[in-house]
């Protein structure tokens, strides 16, 4: 009963992003024109040591799935305050079903974000070393930071007053990945940003990324990046459910 | 099967240090509509919060359906259908679509309605296809308590069904209330106007501050309330003083001027009170014909009017 709930939960999930331009641009095209502008733009002021398009893909990776937050966080929201979840509620709607949705439904989103976005890096020349199990390795990876930041995301979005507050909220995880080696080195920022930038979770997530593109990531990265994503995934579910239990 | 479709007894509800509910009792018979009445912040939602299972109370017992909402949630669920205080519809998607959602999401039970029939009953049929954040307010409500009955319902809640709405919205809601009820449906309703529980309640409970400060039919609510009367204001303390003779049942109020004379506001009252003015040499500065509203119901009933402390 629950299982045909949550696709019922889905299939209205993604019907509303297909209806929603503003998120298809901003989950899928933006990191596309992020991707043009870094490497046409500021690629060639960056010194990294490798081609530039090699460097940031990983980043813009990262980068595509935060892009999707804010439009999965304002959802969520407007679901709580304009009593739909309560409909779902008395309705006996699982907070499975309800939450899995917009979970799945923001997975979703990523997978086609980055897919697109790993073919406009081919076509810009990104050349990436990497073999088919490193490129599971990889898909793995992101697969495990979009579960991740969607549970924290819906999180987010049920516990924030207002819709637009909620958007507000993701702010920060779209502006996280600067403040990372997503897309310049971290020893070549300024002191402060550059510690910050070694020890917040997305540089060993990306590092782990571009480590799997390059032939194999360092392991160090990779328990730090599966560390701190089932860390946030865990946090997130808690948050959520226990923010959906209790908010009427 | 009791014949009360909803018993609470004793339902108290506090956030934090604010108590919302203290001590409600309430017995609603089946089949009948009942009217939570009360201004903004009396309750009337936390009441049908908790009576839906959407909250937990802090003390007390309310049974709905005859199955306790704490204990036995989802029997409760399983029997009621609830159109909250905003229309709770999806806005991205179409009609139809909303109604389609709600029937998938259905329980496989008995008495299923089709989409079509919903559609057709409200008067939405034109406006299917169309994605419901073009549709007017009136329209949401309508489409909103479609899908709520959705499943067949056998006790309906309706938080503030017209609040917002138009006359002419307002009148057909009413409608559709009304005929639900001669389904056989037990409606709880809250409203913050005098007007729609008089209209469609059996019985309506007046809510301030957490308490039931009456209950009764609408007759005997509007027993205990000042009725229809004409308000006169006068130039000088002695044209109020001689006026007052001369209407014995009235009400005076010195610091303002005015009397207050009982009457229905009909014509022939009106007439005959202008007579008496006119044949005692009166003249009134000011006239008015005052209908009673909520205002008065709680000036009446509490002492203090409604705006007291609504936050």
């Amino acid at each position: 009963m629950t299982k045909s709930h949550a696709v019922v939960m889905l299939r209205r999930n993604l019907k509303h992003i297909a209806r929603n331009p503003v998120s298809v641009f901003n989950a899928v095209l933006m990191p596309i024109v992020m991707m043009l502008m870094f490497v046409y733009v500021f690629g060639d002021a960056f010194n990294v040591g490798v081609d530039y398009i090699d460097y940031a893909t990983p980043g813009l990776m990262l980068l595509a799935v935060c892009y999707g937050l804010g439009a999965v966080a304002t959802s969520v929201n407007s679901d709580m305050t304009k009593g739909i979840i309560n409909r779902f509620k008395v309705m006996d709607v699982s907070r499975g079903a309800v939450l899995t949705g917009h979970v799945v439904a923001s997975v979703l989103t990523n997978v086609i974000a980055i897919a697109a976005l790993t073919g406009v890096a081919f076509l810009l020349g990104f050349d990436p070393a990497a073999s088919f199990t490193d490129w599971l390795g990889l898909a793995g990876m992101v697969l495990l930071l979009s579960v991740a930041a969607a549970w924290f995301t819906v999180a987010l979005g049920l516990a924030a007053k207002s819709p637009e507050t909620a958007g507000m909220a993701a702010v920060p995880l779209v502006m996280l990945p600067f403040f990372s080696s997503a897309i310049v080195p971290a020893d070549l920022m300024g002191p402060g940003v550059r510690q910050f930038a070694e020890y917040q979770p997305f540089t060993p997530i990306i590092e782990t990324l571009r480590g799997f593109l390059n032939g194999a990531p360092a392991t160090g990265d990779l328990i730090a990046a599966v560390a701190w994503c089932a860390g946030i995934a865990l946090v997130g579910y808690l948050w959520a459910s226990s923010t959906f239990t209790k908010r009427a | 099967m009791t014949s009360s479709a909803i018993e609470v007894a004793g339902l108290r509800k506090a956030f934090g240090d604010k108590i919302v509910l203290d001590g409600i009792d309430l017995d609603v018979p089946a089949g009948t509509i009942f009217s939570l009445l009360g201004p903004n912040g009396a309750g009337k939602t936390t009441t049908v919060n908790v009576l839906t299972t959407l909250m937990r109370a802090d003390g007390g017992t309310a049974r709905v359906a005859g199955h306790d909402v704490t204990a036995q949630a989802k029997a409760v669920r399983a029997r009621i259908g609830v159109t909250g205080q905003f229309a709770a519809v999806d806005e991205l998607l179409t009609g139809r679509e909303n109604l389609q959602l709600m029937m998938d999401l259905n329980r496989a039970g008995s008495g299923r309605r089709t989409v079509a029939e919903l559609l057709e009953r409200f008067d939405l049929t034109g406006a299917a296809q169309k994605s419901v954040s073009t549709y007017s307010g009136g329209m949401r409500r309508k489409l909103d308590l479609a899908m709520t009955l959705i499943g067949d319902p056998r006790i309906i809640f309706l938080d503030e069904p017209t609040t917002g709405l138009d006359p002419r919205s307002r009148r057909t809601m009413w409608d559709i209330i009304r005929e639900l009820v001669s389904g056989g449906v037990t409606i709880f309703l809250t409203t913050q106007y005098l007007e729609e529980a008089d209209q469609l309640a059996d019985r309506i409970a007046v809510l301030d501050q957490g308490r039931l400060v009456a209950q009764g039919t609408p007759g005997e609510l509007k027993r205990q309330i000042p009725g229809t009367h004409v308000r006169l204001r006068f130039a000088s303390a002695t044209d109020l003083d001689a006026a007052a003779r001369v209407f014995a049942d009235s009400t005076r109020d010195d610091d303002g001027l005015t009397l207050r004379v009982p009457g229905d506001g009909g014509t022939t009252t009106l007439r005959a009170l202008l007579d008496r003015l006119d044949e005692n040499a009166l003249r009134a500065e000011e006239f008015s014909v005052h209908t009673p509203d909520l205002d008065d119901v709680f000036l009446a009933l509490t002492g203090h009017a409604t705006e007291v402390d609504a936050k």
